[in-house]
């Protein structure tokens, strides 16, 4: 059921000729009550899809702002099992909003893999980023998730070669995620002239969208990015509101919302006027 | 999982993927794989290179100092009743056996065409290892290490600024080498085009617990004929200190398929039933970490927790796969010194030996009471004098309350 809900959302998007906007927010940030409100506010705001980030000590491929996420997360006294309610409460308000975790295997390890595809399943997710398991590694967890209908989204990088392309691809489902920098997220920015030919090359290798992530920061860089992709994520960015929110005292729901509401703008509008 | 409970031949692992039975393998983040194929490959290539061999060769010679001795401690023999040997890896160039890897390693990145090396350090020794190195051989070099090891290492920073190296103080976390390796790998993914990430454990993702344990196991053979010549026979016991475990490996590995016993010692902190512990086998269960499967200190649900030693180059919370494979296998047995043991067998070895180990070398020596019971009054105890201790006088002075 779930792995249709990404396909459903894509087919839907091509329909009406423009790319996708995805949100990534962290499970629990600042605290796990707002960040219910956040991700509850997300597709009124424009997110077509959510990533919902789920906190672990030692995210080595992120930059400051989602590792300081993370540890307020953590420090807020989110858990899996705390992510897996709050994508529930969620999924019990919105059937069409695809809702994919992004995170570490550890966890994973530490959960088991059937006893963690079943839970994400039930609460009404609908596919998995693990950033620390390549496709080497990869097949206990596919073979889990496969079980449980949830799509496994690999990463595919500026590294990624044509020979190493097809195994990225291999058990690959709902879409691949390129990583348009070589680096950790919200650090370098994006250049969409260096992405298009990458985005063309793994959409013909794995005959799924491309959602392209980790140096998208403004409405102008997402607009670039929509105008060559299936989908553009925005991660660092919204985090960074949690921060400013907190920081000046503001409400945080609202700062993450409106600059949702923002990009997601500039990625609807992106192909208006551009020939497509 | 697929792990034989007891193979025939220790030394065949790992296999092609990486494995030491259930453990090591390949954790990482995309953009890094191609990279770490491509360090297998240069390694098989390497390793096949007589050239390459007779080189590094040369420099563990000429410019490490190897051979290192194998003393006989006369005086701690009497003490515990047996008979102990110090293999006198304090004496290499830079004071421990960090060097043996870092030359190996240096050479490998050359190579490769690599012209900017970061390196990740707890205490200091892999750090100032690797400055070393870059020294040597004119190459650029950035070392991450955590904010407080900067602080109880004060002396080693120094050293290695001096050897050119530049050192980034890691804040994040517990600010030790957990979160350094953490930086360390945030760096090599941002610079992948240029950067040759040199590990110092026997950890991280294949090819690294295999390539370091190649490296040092110059350690145990050196171990095997220098024990022959003045024994005419093999130790019946041989032991090290664990942090990620690359002196352990070093000094077991030409020892596995023997009736040789093994003992790793891992940090025991404050104690392993307190919260304050670096025990990752003796106080932790398998989960993925830094590229690889392994036993790590982590909380129920999987987050990795803070490892804590009075040693800065065993205050890290995992362990290297090939000893947590040793451990499930039963081959070799991993026990536990606190820093109080720890602290005891430092000042013990000064006494009676008139050599200051390292506060890390100090816990495999905290164990020999118990090991050379083990083994009786005629057994043959070798232990790895891994590093030398001048590093950790102000640590030790602290300790002691004693103002220097």
């Amino acid at each position: 059921m779930s792995r249709e809900r990404i396909e459903a959302r894509f087919a839907a998007l091509k329909a009406e000729g423009r790319s996708a906007f995805v949100a990534y927010v962290m499970a629990g940030d600042p605290d796990p009550a707002t960040s219910r409100e956040i991700v509850k506010g997300l597709p009124a705001a424009g997110a077509d899809l959510i990533e919902l980030g789920f906190p672990f000590s030692d995210p080595v491929a992120e930059g400051p702002p989602i590792q300081k996420a993370a540890q307020r997360a953590l420090a807020a006294g989110m858990t899996l099992r705390g992510v897996f309610e709050l994508a529930a409460d969620f999924r019990r308000g919105d059937q069409d909003t695809p809702l994919i975790l992004m995170g570490y295997l550890n966890l994973i390890v530490s959960m088991g893999f059937s006893a963690f595809a079943r839970a994400a399943a039930e609460a009404g997710i609908d596919g998995v980023i693990v950033v620390d398991c390549p496709p080497e590694e990869a097949d206990p967890l596919a073979d889990a998730l496969d079980a449980a209908g949830l799509a496994l989204i690999f990463l595919a990088t500026p590294t990624t070669d044509d020979k190493r392309l097809p195994v990225v691809v291999n058990r690959a489902s709902g879409f691949i995620y390129y990583v348009s920098v070589a680096g950790v997220t919200g650090v370098k920015e994006a250049d969409e002239s260096a992405v298009a030919p990458n985005v063309a090359r793994i959409q013909a290798a794995s005959g799924l969208p491309v959602a392209v992530g980790f140096g998208i920061r403004t409405p102008e860089r997402a607009a670039a990015i929509a105008r060559i992709a299936d989908a553009a994520v925005v991660g660092s960015a919204l985090v960074d509101e949690v921060a400013e929110g907190l920081a000046m005292n503001e409400s945080v729901t609202t700062r993450v919302l409106s600059k949702a509401e923002t990009l997601s703008k500039a990625v609807r509008f992106a192909r208006v006027g551009a020939a497509v | 999982m697929n792990a034989p409970a007891k193979p025939n031949d220790y030394t065949a692992y790992p296999d092609a993927a990486g494995r030491f039975g259930r453990f090591g393998g390949r954790y990482m983040p995309e953009t890094l794989m191609p990279l770490v194929h491509d360090l297998e490959a240069a390694y098989a290539a390497a390793k096949a290179d007589e050239g390459f061999q007779a080189q590094l060769d040369g420099l563990l010679r000429q410019y490490a100092g190897r051979p290192s001795p194998l003393y006989f401690a006369e005086r701690l023999s009497e003490r515990f009743g047996a008979r102990v040997y110090l293999k006198r890896e304090e004496l290499n160039h830079t004071g421990s056996h960090k060097i043996n890897n870092c030359l190996g390693q240096i050479l490998l990145a050359m190579r490769m065409g690599k012209t900017r090396i970061i390196a990740e350090t707890g205490a200091g020794q892999h750090g100032v290892a690797t400055a070393t190195v870059c020294a040597r051989f004119g190459l650029q070099c950035v070392i991450y290490m955590g904010a407080v090891d900067v602080e109880r290492q004060k002396p080693n920073v120094f050293r290695m600024n001096l050897l050119g190296a530049e050192v980034r103080p890691v804040h994040a976390g517990s600010a030790t080498l957990k979160d350094a390796m953490n930086e360390a790998l945030r760096d090599w993914v941002t610079n992948v085009h240029d950067t040759y990430y040199l590990i110092g454990s026997a950890a991280g993702p294949h090819p690294y617990p295999v390539m370091v344990r190649d490296f040092q196991k110059v350690i145990g053979e050196e171990v095997r004929e220098q024990c022959l010549a003045a024994e005419g026979r093999l130790p019946d016991a041989v032991v090290a200190c664990v942090g990620g475990g690359s002196n352990a490996i070093g000094l077991f590995y030409p020892f596995l398929n023997d009736d040789v016993r093994i003992f790793g010692v891992e940090a025991a902190g404050e104690g392993v039933d307190t919260n304050r512990h670096a025990a990752a086998i003796n106080g932790g269960r398998p989960g993925v970490l830094h590229g690889n499967m392994t036993y790590l200190l982590q909380d129920a649900e999987g987050q990795i927790t803070e490892a804590h030693s009075i040693s800065a180059g065993l205050d890290y919370p995992g362990i290297g796969p090939e000893h947590a494979f040793l451990h499930e296998a039963g081959r070799a047995k991993y026990l536990t010194a606190t820093d109080d043991e720890a602290l005891a067998a430092f000042q013990l070895l000064a006494e009676l030996e008139g050599i200051l180990p390292a506060i890390e070398s100090s816990h495999a020596l905290a164990r020999l009471p118990e090991v050379c019971a083990e083994v009786g009054k005629d057994g043959i105890v070798v232990v790895n004098l891994s590093g030398r201790g001048d590093k950790d006088v102000a640590t030790v002075a602290a300790h002691l309350g004693r103002q220097i």
